[in-house]
């Protein structure tokens, strides 16, 4: 039983957040209108504090604390970073656009920071209880954002559809929570793991299935993907940026977490949903993405991929597989932040366009951000020496060590099919004529677009450093 | 040099010289003239600098020289380079023809100059990265690396069906591939390291070789190519600018034939030998059958480009031969492969820049007009046919002799692909520079400038050099040959008195 001033401090980070979020409601209530600005500086500000004190929380070992409700460890930490990086970076570029549109109320980067602080929650969540209250915290907030154009048709369309989805998904969750809490007598994840081994019963591993289906919905795994075109392509582009940067990494943060810390006795169980779910991802991403015109929803289609891909290294299991995952979502995140900063500065004339045709030609009036752009989907491809072919390397080799042989030769070859549209994308933008040039972009998506860029090209000159990182937070789970 | 090793410099070299041109500003023609000079220099630099290495080269050793690792991914994969005899002749090969495609793309390109020297650039890099590397990890990420800018190289500055040809090339190249990179995890998985020296001498048990040497087969046959995974190649070659497609023909089929002497064979002996036949198969189909549908292509290109496709279908056949003779043979033709075919390209381009079709029926008689041009084409031509007294002789001799040691009806069928090289080589060279010149296009068609002249006399000196006095490149490669030949040769014995075992 851990004392309440411990709990507190390792939940430092969750509490500057929550903390602040009450002030910055009151900031933004007070001053009303105009306080869109100040207050998504604040938020800024608050993300960067708790990603300074996650960074000088360094590398302590795991403490459970909160009566085993919530834990800080390495893995929890890193994969926190992930996700307030991506929190971060959507609120720093997403500005400009939401001004553009007329959509700057003081409430999105709340509700930004209303949805981390429950993915941080999530991450942590040691417990089904406080998985689910992270899983709500955030999702809710995601709702509402999904719709907050709430004058354009197909953003409503998409927050609705997510919300009912949304809604079913966690029932499901619950559903299995309930059962295996009915089986295990406990919530906290480690009993479960406990009984389990004792124990191993038919009723848990239905639990688990339902538990696992609701995890999949977060992540858009296939079968449980088909939300996710709709809500990329009808919501904003910001609003999509956080689906795919932030809200990915703790899906995936929570499913390495339960599988691994909740069922490792019953692992050749929820290996094979994994491993079917990782197929399907991959397949239909690779398949689903060559037809399409608009550039989010192919992003949606190229997240369903890439989640696949990233399942591989959890099916492979064991501390490499959970490494290579961890590896995979870092390198994701920058690759998918560097592409939607890109899409941010897709405006012709005043009006924001997001169909990849509407690229054409890019590399002649405009050869910085084709280059960058180019820079992300040969990463995305997986083609050396990008950042995007490390990922790959990791997550396959994985698989291979645990004799996946199969599963990694339909991953690479999907993966070859999704290097087609990939490839089309910089057809469009370097072989095509040149259509109308964008307008000038606002500095923040280009800043951030050249940033990603450098970082997936020089991830190959010290990779040293990164993978250390992802052992150290992966070694924390075991 | 700096703290790097040798390699490292030459390998990066060229990344320096991109970067320069990238800092130039402006786009009129002297900042152009800059850029040309620039990437010029670089390649010229380079290339001295291999040239060093091979005067430092120590020829008695059959050991990796020049060898540099520095820590690199950790667990077991580093970031190692070095040379042997076997990869030396392929990075002279290299940065021998760097320049000259520099020299050959000064006039003829006009459009977005800067990133065109600047891809050349890179693709340098990652070239030379390839035949460096004694990592599989780096080589893998060199080999695959080089996708990208050639990608761009054809769709940019490509031809008619630019689009279609660079995503052939791409898909095929890139699906072939990842099948070898599960492969290299797998070798990983076994050896614990990616250290191409350790893995030489690691044995994998046999029923895994079989399946790491389809792997990689998927892989170099592609990049070869090999029947019947060939047909990306024409369509390549076909729309890729004319140093495009002597990059492609010199250096990146040859990829494909490195890959065989460096993994395929040595690493896997036991499926080698046991797939030999198939190898066999399919390059007795390649020499005959692309000989033939050489013969009836109107475009020279494509002629050239089939034509490349059966010389390839030799180099295997040496290879997989496994004697000194046909290995020797297979090293030597790749080399002479990669300057005549890319002579011949740089044939097709200098009418084509004053013509702008590649159609064989445009030409006829140009020996009225071009004679200097005739006599170069002539040359390589006949190189390109096997004649004595060329470098092609040399290299298809070895390989049908190493051919020949191990089953006559394979020799057999291989020579029957070297009549009809005879004749469609002939035969393009006849349509072309014999014959009346009536066509009116052609009655002021300039004969070669100075600097396409400079292009053609290093190949020209070459192709007949090596033609009478082949030794400088049997010499470099033998000694590393007779190790791999000798380690083969001892592997597959094992494996024989294992199987006599009750």
């Amino acid at each position: 039983m851990s004392h309440l001033p411990a709990s507190l401090a390792h939940s430092l980070p969750e509490l500057i957040l929550a903390a602040g979020i009450l002030v910055l409601i009151l900031v933004g209530a007070l001053r009303g209108k105009d306080s869109d600005a100040l207050v998504t500086e604040g938020a800024a500000g608050l993300l960067a504090v708790a990603i300074l004190v996650i960074l000088l929380a360094g590398k302590t070992a795991g403490v459970v604390v909160f009566d085993g409700a919530f834990i800080d460890d390495g893995f929890g930490r890193f994969m926190k970073m992930l996700t307030l990086a991506g929190s971060l970076v959507t609120l720093i570029m997403s500005q400009e656009f939401l001004a553009h549109d007329r959509i700057d109320k003081f409430e999105f980067p709340i509700l930004i920071l209303l949805s981390t602080l429950g993915m941080m929650v999530l991450i942590s969540a040691m417990g089904l209880i406080a998985l689910y209250l992270g899983l709500e915290l955030m999702s809710l907030a995601l709702y509402v954002i999904a719709a907050f154009h709430r004058d354009n048709l197909r953003a409503t369309e998409a927050g609705l559809k997510y919300f009912v989805l949304g809604a079913l998904s966690s029932g499901m969750l619950l559903y299995g929570a309930s059962l295996l809490y009915g089986f295990a007598g406990t919530v906290s994840f480690p009993g479960i793991a406990e009984v389990l081994h004792a124990k191993p019963s038919l009723a848990a591993i239905f639990g688990l299935v339902f538990v696992m289906a609701g995890l999949a919905f977060k992540m858009s795994a296939v079968p449980f993907h088909m939300w996710t075109p709709d809500v990329y392509e009808g919501a904003p582009a910001p609003v999509t940026a956080f689906f795919a940067s932030a809200v990915k990494m703790a899906a995936v943060a929570i499913t390495l977490r339960v599988v691994m810390t909740a069922f490792p006795s019953i692992a050749p169980q929820w290996r094979q949903i994994v491993i079917f779910i990782s197929l399907l991802s991959m397949v239909l991403g690779s398949f689903a993405a060559i037809g399409q015109a608009n550039f989010k929803r192919l992003m949606a289609y190229s997240a369903i991929g890439h989640i696949g891909f990233a399942l591989v290294g959890l099916a492979a299991g064991g501390e490499a597989g959970v490494a290579s995952v961890i590896a995979y979502m870092a390198i994701y995140l920058v690759m998918t932040l560097g592409t939607f900063a890109g899409i941010l500065s897709m405006r012709v004339g005043g009006i924001n366009v997001e169909n990849i045709s509407d690229l054409s030609g890019l590399a002649k009036t405009d050869g910085v951000m084709a280059f960058f752009l180019a820079v992300m989907m040969f990463s995305l491809a997986g083609v050396p020496p990008l950042a995007g072919f490390f990922a790959k390397w990791y997550v396959f080799n994985a698989a291979i060590q645990a004799g996946l042989y199969w599963l990694a030769v339909i991953g690479v070859l999907s993966s070859a099919v999704g290097a087609y549209y990939y490839l089309r994308i910089v057809k469009i933008m370097y072989f095509d004529e040149a259509a109308p040039a964008f307008d000038k972009p606002a500095a923040a998506p280009r800043a951030v677009l050249a940033a990603c860029g450098v970082l997936i090209l020089l991830l190959f000159a010290y990779p040293g450093g990164f993978i250390d990182a992802t052992s150290a937070a992966a070694q924390s789970l075991f | 040099m700096f703290g790097f090793g040798i390699l490292t410099c030459l390998v990066f070299l060229p990344l320096v010289g991109a970067a320069f041109i990238l800092a130039l500003r402006g786009t009129d023609e002297r900042t152009l003239e800059n850029a040309r000079r620039a990437a010029f220099g670089t390649t010229v630099i380079v290339f001295l600098l291999s040239v060093y290495i091979y005067a430092k080269f120590d020829l008695t050793s059959s050991a990796f020289q020049f060898v540099e690792e520095k820590s690199w991914l950790g667990h077991g994969l580093v970031y190692k380079m070095g040379i042997d005899g076997i990869a030396l002749p392929f990075l002279l090969l290299t940065t021998f023809l760097m320049p000259l495609c520099i020299l050959a793309s000064w006039s003829s390109i006009r459009v977005r100059v800067k990133e065109y020297l600047v891809a050349f650039l890179i693709l340098e890099t990652l070239m030379t990265g390839v035949f460096c590397a004694l990592d599989l990890v780096l080589f893998y990420l060199f080999f695959e690396g080089g996708l990208i800018p050639m990608f761009l190289i054809i769709g940019v500055w490509g031809g008619q069906r630019r689009v279609y040809a660079s995503f052939k090339f791409f898909l095929y190249t890139f699906t072939g591939s990842v099948l070898m990179l599960l492969a290299i995890m797998a070798m990983y998985g076994v050896a614990g390291t990616t250290d191409i020296v350790t893995l030489l001498h690691t044995h994998f048990p046999q029923s895994m070789q079989k399946w790491l040497w389809l792997a990689f087969f998927a892989s170099l046959a592609v990049k070869l190519p090999m029947w019947p995974v060939h047909t990306w190649l024409p369509d390549a070659h076909v729309e890729a600018p004319t140093a495009g497609s002597v990059v492609l023909a010199g250096v990146l089929l040859k990829f494909g034939g490195y890959g065989f002497i460096r993994f395929s064979l040595p690493m896997f002996p036991d499926a080698s030998s046991y797939f030999a036949p198939l190898v066999f198969a399919l390059s007795i189909i390649a020499i005959i059958y692309t000989s033939l549908v050489a013969l009836v292509q109107e475009d020279m290109k494509k002629l050239i480009a089939y034509s490349s496709v059966a010389h390839m279908g030799f180099v295997t056949i040496g290879l997989f031969s496994m004697t000194v003779q046909g290995l020797q043979g297979a090293v030597f033709l790749m080399i002479s492969h990669g300057f005549v075919s890319g002579a011949l390209f740089l044939c097709v381009g200098v009418v084509y820049d004053r013509m702008h079709t590649r159609e064989i029926a445009a030409y006829g008689g140009l020996a009225d007009r071009m004679p200097l041009y005739a006599t170069a084409f002539m040359i390589f031509t006949l190189a390109n046919v096997g004649l004595p007294g060329t470098s092609g002789f040399v290299g298809e001799f070895l390989t049908l002799l190493g051919a020949f040691r191990i089953n006559s009806w394979v020799g057999f069928f291989a020579t029957l692909g070297l009549i009809l090289s005879a004749a469609y080589a002939l035969y393009l060279y006849r349509q072309i520079i014999f014959g009346v010149l009536d066509k009116p296009a052609l009655q002021s068609i300039r004969d070669l400038s100075w600097r396409e002249a400079a292009i053609f006399a290093p190949l020209v000196l070459v192709t007949l050099y090596y033609g009478v006095f082949p030794a400088p490149v049997i010499d470099t490669s033998t000694v590393a040959l007779n190790g791999l030949l000798t380690d083969l040769n001892s592997a597959l014995a094992v494996t024989k008195t294992a199987a006599l075992l009750p």
